[in-house]
């Protein structure tokens, strides 16, 4: 019977799907070698980056690539670069629960890797990094978790105020501010010869709240922090002090009109864009933003000589330590059951030798000592030594408290924002997305 | 579920012999032939009904299942809090901004697109030189890929775009708009653009539609001394009616669903402050975005349970009489 042979061709069918699932699911689990046998047997690593755009970055990672195998010819390393977005939202998260990961891939360090970690995703390579950890210093702890290394970052820096030099001249402004009153002193000179003060690409939320972020870190303390990004607890008075003083700030009109449409990035009408071509004289932004400027700028000579940077102004008066910085960065972790050699390459990735070549890409600031020879652009050699004189660097509060507090505190800082939501808002949509 | 799939249902019913008694004298050549049919109808179907089972209804039986958890797609879902996540859903102001802002899409495109497309169409069908061009022409936004359309009117209509350039330059500055940003005014901004990438859609069907209008009815109309304008109220327009009723059918889908062109054109700000939402923009915000994965399920199981509700309704009410016999019972 046709219906019979039918039934039993989709019943056969249906078994092989699950047994290759169930092949998926168990492979991986017996075959870790002993560190003798490093680099006997042929292995392939899949590695999974960011860097999906043509350009500085992506040529560079497939020369370390490259190198490493022609070290190692065991090694072959399979890259795939996945859009960030992309990579961080769907394609990692659906890869991890697949049981078949890649072997290697960015990590975001934070709330992220704790939850990946407790999840039982990453290989704890502790025992294996001591001497690159020394060399990196504090900034690996961002991928560590309960004291145990998970990942290690090949990319760090703070953000401050990237500025335009010339138009600061034409204010007649004498040096960036330091304080806030300093700042809104140059709001109101910048406005007098017409040019966009700030320009902010609320659009896109995150570079709306990182002025929310910076407020909370000078109005909290380090230990409110710690404790905020550790246990999700947002009781402390000061998350609303930081609503309320961001409130007062945009009150003083310091950005370009209707910024609630305006992106961040990659775009002639981003925040960037207004930057990049002197419609706007300050934008808040990470130690990427010379690589995004030069992307959107139309004469890229004028923006190299006007583009400046100095450290976000302190609020005299407040409970934060005024020399603290927001910070963040990018890294890699192997997968659980990824082969030792993955370790191995991590650890060569940020060596100081590439390390060095990777800071020579411009495409962001190293974290491993002796490589900082290879930061030439005056901006970021700023961002390096404020980095480095930084006492206390906190990761960006959204990655920090994790996509899903991180998400809810965003959009209700854009709410402030767009005039529609309150300081309270703020700390009550981070509590709820916790329990969520 | 038959009812999700109408072309399924038609081509069965089709070939499918008549319902109702059967002869009682039953020759072993009939009986021969009746297995012969029902080895064709299960041969051709079954592919297709592998498909739809391991491609449709098993991913939708998951989101339905993972729609029942707190999960956030870290490890498997252990948290099981039966239907808290639909509850959460309605009542967040944002999915409700989301709910609203669909029925304004489904309700404006339709009222929009309809008297657009059909005054088109009915001037592409007369014969004039160019015709072709102009039938080209309207068709062109249709097969542009959304995330273009997104790119280009995002463009367009940002505060020192083309369009604004264009009304200060017509005198019109006081028409002057922030067409993307101002919160009450996107939703219309992004109902225009989707009226101008979907209107070409609308043409296309009712020229169709048209060319099956046979010519003879308008010739005879011509002759019973009725004006241009007569028969296309009179002859045409009725005949029409089925493709009309069909185009209604996928708009009003299309738009429940709405995703891509809403995504690219409209920022996540706008969107998250519910100005621009659409029930599936919330539920990638949500669900990747927010990493509620559970949750975000929860929301896709309610987007396709009003799409559902909408299409069996629509077919029972509105479609019954384009296919009567293959869904609704046959008509004595």
């Amino acid at each position: 019977m046709a219906i019979k042979r039918r039934a039993t061709t989709f019943l056969a069918l249906s078994m092989t799907t699950a047994l290759l699932v169930a092949g998926c699911g168990g492979g991986g689990d017996s075959e870790e070698p002993a560190e003798s046998e490093l680099f006997k047997n042929p292995v392939t690593l899949t590695w999974w980056h960011n860097a999906s755009q043509d350009g500085p970055g992506k040529t560079y990672w497939e020369k370390v690539a490259k190198d490493f195998s022609a070290k190692h010819p065991t090694v072959t390393i399979e890259i795939e670069g996945i859009e960030t977005n992309q990579l961080q939202r769907t394609r990692l998260p659906a890869a991890l629960l697949s049981n078949d990961p890649p072997d290697i891939f960015q990590a975001w360090g934070g709330g992220e890797i704790r939850e990946q970690v407790e999840a039982d995703y990453l290989k704890d390579i502790t025992d294996q990094v001591k001497d690159e950890v020394a060399n990196i210093g504090s900034a690996a702890e961002i991928w560590a978790v309960n004291g145990k290394q998970y990942g290690l970052p090949y990319r760090m820096g703070i953000e401050g105020i990237w500025y335009n030099k010339e138009l600061f001249e034409k204010a007649g402004i004498a040096s960036p501010p330091t304080t806030f009153e300093e700042l809104n002193d140059a709001v109101t000179k910048l406005k007098a010869i017409n040019v966009i003060p700030i320009a902010v690409g609320a659009g896109d939320k995150w570079p709306a709240a990182h002025w929310w972020y910076n407020f909370a870190l000078r109005a909290c303390s380090v230990d409110t922090l710690r404790k905020a990004s550790l246990e999700n607890v947002f009781d402390d008075q000061c998350f609303v002090k930081a609503g309320q003083d961001l409130k007062a700030f945009i009150d003083t009109e310091p950005f370009q009109p209707n910024f609630i449409a305006t992106p961040g990035q990659n775009d002639p009408t981003s925040a960037n864009g207004l930057l990049a071509n002197g419609k706007a004289a300050m934008e808040l932004m990470g130690d990427w933003n010379k690589g995004t400027l030069d992307t959107v700028t139309e004469d890229q000579e004028a923006l190299n000589k006007f583009i400046g940077w100095f450290p976000v102004p302190a609020i005299s008066g407040s409970a934060g330590d005024p020399k603290a910085a927001l910070g963040g960065g990018d890294g890699f972790a192997c997968a659980k059951n990824a082969p030792a050699e993955c370790v191995e390459f991590l650890k060569y990735i940020v060596s100081p030798e590439v390390q060095k070549g990777y800071a020579e890409t411009g495409t962001g600031l190293p974290v491993a000592k002796g490589a900082e020879d290879g930061v030439k652009d005056p901006a970021l050699k700023s961002i390096l030594e404020a980095t480095t004189s930084a006492t206390y660097v906190q990761l960006w509060l959204d990655t920090a408290f994790g996509s899903t507090v991180g998400n809810a505190m965003n959009d209700a800082i854009v709410a402030i924002f767009a005039g529609n939501g309150t300081p309270e808002q703020v700390v009550e949509a981070m509590k709820a997305a916790a329990r969520k | 579920m038959t009812s999700t799939n109408p072309t399924l249902d038609l081509a069965g019913g089709a070939s499918a012999p008549p319902a109702g008694p059967r002869p009682a004298r039953r020759s072993s050549a009939r009986a021969a032939e009746t297995r012969r049919k029902w080895y064709e109808i299960i041969g051709l179907t079954t592919p297709a009904v592998i498909v739809y089972v391991m491609f449709v209804l098993v991913p939708m039986g998951f989101a339905f299942y993972y729609s029942l958890f707190r999960w956030r797609g870290v490890g498997p879902p252990t948290d099981f809090v039966g239907f808290d996540n639909y509850v959460l859903a309605f009542q967040d102001p944002i999915f409700l901004d989301a709910l609203r802002n669909n029925a304004i899409i489904v309700f404006g495109s339709l009222l929009i697109q309809g008297p657009i497309a059909l005054g088109v169409a009915l001037l592409l069908n007369r014969n004039f030189r160019g015709r072709t061009v102009f039938r080209l022409l309207a068709f062109v936004p249709y097969v542009l890929a959304e995330v273009t359309v997104g790119i280009m009117w995002k463009l367009l209509l940002s505060d020192a775009g083309t369009v604004n350039a264009m009304l200060e330059s017509l005198g019109l500055g006081s028409l002057v708009q922030a067409w993307l940003a101002d919160l009450d005014l996107v939703i219309w901004t992004l109902l225009a653009v989707l009226t101008w990438k979907y209107v070409g859609f609308a043409i296309i069907l009712l020229l169709a539609g048209l060319s099956n209008v046979p010519q003879e009815l308008n010739e005879a109309a011509a002759i019973d001394g009725a004006s241009w304008w007569q028969t296309q109220r009179h002859v045409t327009l009725p005949l029409l009616g089925p493709t009309i009723r069909i185009w209604m059918f996928l708009s009003m889908i299309g738009s429940l669903q709405v995703f891509d062109v809403i995504w690219v054109t409209s920022v996540p700000a706008v969107r998250s402050l519910g100005a621009s939402a659409t029930m599936a923009t919330y539920m990638v915000d949500n669900g990747f975005f927010a990493r509620l994965w559970g949750y975000g399920n929860a929301v896709a199981v309610i987007l396709f349970a009003i799409s559902f509700v909408a299409a069996v309704l629509f077919q029972r009410f509105l479609l019954r009489r384009d296919i009567e016999g293959a869904i609704t019972r046959r008509a004595n």
